[in-house]
């Protein structure tokens, strides 16, 4: 009981400045953006740099939405294994998106630029998540059977819902959505980039000030209700914030399903704690490195440019049947 | 004082509690008694919020439980539910250490790991404080939680069915833990208890309740008789008196 400095130890006060894990994470994290960023002595070219860093940057605001959407999700729906995409989030940003494309066709509106436009599906996607998620999570949410079932259910009928409406696009109107349909970290719109940082830098700044009251959360509604914390307001905060992240990622670079599951096993694995102030910058940093790190070996090293996504997926299904079989839902 | 006044609660249909009118009295140990499925948890559920009560009105010292914001009301009773589980993975001094989140908002000082300390110990689990939940047994695990809402030290506690798991040492220990934070704290304690002779022993007031209604309360000493207690069990339960002190015999 006698030193209180490491941040691992119980009770401690939380400081996550003075967590070793995290300074290594961030360090081979800067590392690596260096890496990628330098590789073949890009530094003669301001085209080739600026190219990069354009890239680095989207690199940096998936991965971390994709960390932090996933934590924050696992600790609203205690458990380990379901991620916002399993769960179908990805297929309801893309019908949301078509349907806006449909509606803005329909209606002839005039083709909005990238940072409007990107904000009306946000916003949408918002409402949208709030409306059915909040619904079925009131009630599914003991049941981790009930809620995949009713995931993968939802997804495929939101895919369903977006193909039938594809169809009815024009080429131009199919062009748009078509962008975001399949996951590629190459040709990430500059503006978007900027507006999706907003939105997140936004979120971020929320979430810095609740990350004590999400490691009560994380005991379950009924605790953490008892302990005296508005539990429901909160969880739909949250939900909001979690479909403004999953926005942002699939905007940039398309659905991921499975790299948030591996995000977080590793984060749980590397920090072996329930506290969020450890686990929400422990599992962005490790986003961003597998992203990072991954697209300079694949980009630079392989000179594939689109096998990232695919590796991901593949080690993170793997890692999700694996974790199935184990049985290991918390 | 817990005023309950005409409390109905019904779900899917079926009705769980059905007018229930009944006071619980501060600085008393209250067993809330009854066969299984009763409504004993229920009861208390509605009296902790953890369920939305159809109709009817719960009172705590004179102020609706309504008008009682989630902040105030985990100062004023903690609660120990029946099923005991937590989302995450933590350790015993942690769950704790939420026991304190109505006073400190996660900002412990020097006071919250007093009294930290002090619930481990009162609870015998200093030895295994940096365990985690899952690799406790049953009685330890309820243990941490009895501790949890010592640490929380709100004027009610409710309790449902704490003895479950616990072996003869803890479940007296536990017993005469809260006649001592009632005599000497002025705290008040509602405890659902199923063994008839830690009721005897212990309880100053019996509610008791069968199919979602009361069917008496009062003080031990006068509501606790033999007809009384086989009624409400629908089982022979004789009272004996040795030295002054009163057993219930209903094991055959
Ligand atoms: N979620 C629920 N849905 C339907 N019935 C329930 C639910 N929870 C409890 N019940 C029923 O309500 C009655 C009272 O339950 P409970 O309060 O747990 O009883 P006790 O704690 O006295 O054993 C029981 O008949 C039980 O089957
Ligand atoms: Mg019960």
């Amino acid at each position: 009981m006698s030193d209180a400095v490491s941040p691992s130890r119980p009770l401690a006060r939380l400081n996550p400045l003075k967590d070793q894990r995290l300074w290594a994470l961030g360090v081979a994290l800067l590392g690596a953006s260096a890496l990628f960023v330098f590789w073949g002595g890009a530094w003669r070219s301001a085209y080739i740099l600026e190219l990069r860093v354009v890239k680095l940057a989207g690199l940096l605001c998936v991965g971390s939405a994709i960390g932090v959407a996933t934590v924050l999700f696992q600790t609203l729906t205690n458990n380990r294994i379901l991620t916002p995409t399993i769960m179908g989030f990805d297929a309801l940003f893309l019908l949301m998106k078509t349907i806006l494309v449909f509606v803005a066709g329909v209606l002839a509106l005039p083709v909005l630029g990238a940072t409007p436009t990107f904000l009306a599906d946000t916003t949408v996607m918002i409402l949208a998540t709030l409306a059915i998620f909040a619904a079925v999570l009131r009630r599914a949410r003991h049941d981790i059977q009930l809620l995949v079932l009713v995931g993968v259910i939802f997804g495929l009928l939101f895919r369903t819902l977006a193909g039938f409406l594809q169809r009815l696009l024009d080429p131009s109107q199919f062009a748009i959505v078509q962008a975001d349909m399949f996951a590629t970290f190459s040709g990430m719109d500059q503006r978007s980039l900027a507006v999706a940082a907003m939105v997140m830098a936004c979120f971020f700044l929320w979430l810095a000030s609740r990350y004590a009251v999400l490691d009560v959360m994380a005991l379950g509604r009924d605790q953490a209700r008892a302990l005296g914390v508005p539990y429901d307001r909160l969880q739909l905060q949250i939900l909001a914030a979690i479909a403004a992240l999953v926005s942002v990622s699939t905007a940039l670079v398309g659905p991921l399903a499975f790299l948030g599951l591996l995000v977080t096993a590793l984060t749980h694995a590397l920090m072996r704690s329930h506290r969020h102030g450890l686990l929400l910058p422990a599992a962005s940093l490790i986003s961003c490195l597998i992203l990072v790190v991954g697209q300079t070996v694949f980009e630079r090293v392989f000179s594939l440019n689109s096998s990232l996504a695919v590796v991901i997926e593949f080690c993170g299904g793997l890692l999700f049947l694996f974790l199935l079989a184990r049985g290991h839902i918390k | 004082m817990i005023e309950i006044s005409n409390l109905s609660y019904s779900i899917a249909g079926q009705q769980i509690l059905d007018g229930i009118n009944t006071h619980l009295q501060r600085n008393q140990i209250t067993a809330l008694i009854g066969p299984n499925g009763a409504g004993k948890s229920t009861l208390l559920g509605a009296i902790g919020r953890q369920v939305d009560i159809n109709t009817g009105q719960i009172k705590i010292d004179g102020e609706d439980l309504q008008n009682i914001t989630p902040q105030d009301q985990a100062r004023l009773m903690a609660i120990v539910a029946q099923h005991l589980h937590v989302g995450s993975r933590i350790r015993v001094v942690d769950l704790l250490g939420f026991g304190r989140w109505p006073h400190a908002k996660g900002r412990l000082g020097p006071q919250d790991h007093f009294i930290i300390q002090s619930a481990l110990a009162q609870f015998d689990l200093t030895d295994l404080e940096n365990r985690f939940l899952d690799e406790l047994s049953g009685g330890q695990r309820q243990r941490a939680f009895l501790a949890m809402a010592h640490a929380q030290d709100a004027d009610w506690l409710l309790l449902d069915e704490p003895l479950n798991n616990l072996d003869l040492k803890h479940g007296r220990s536990l017993m005469a833990h809260l006649r001592q934070m009632v005599s000497e704290k002025s705290k008040s304690v509602v405890v659902v208890l199923h063994d008839l002779n830690f009721t005897l022993a212990w309880a100053d007031q019996i509610v008791a309740m069968r199919d979602g209604q009361v069917v008496f309360a009062g003080p031990t000493t006068t509501v606790a008789t033999s007809e009384a207690l086989s009624d409400l069990y629908q089982t022979p339960i004789e009272l004996l008196n040795l030295n002054g002190h009163f057993f219930a015999q209903y094991h055959r």
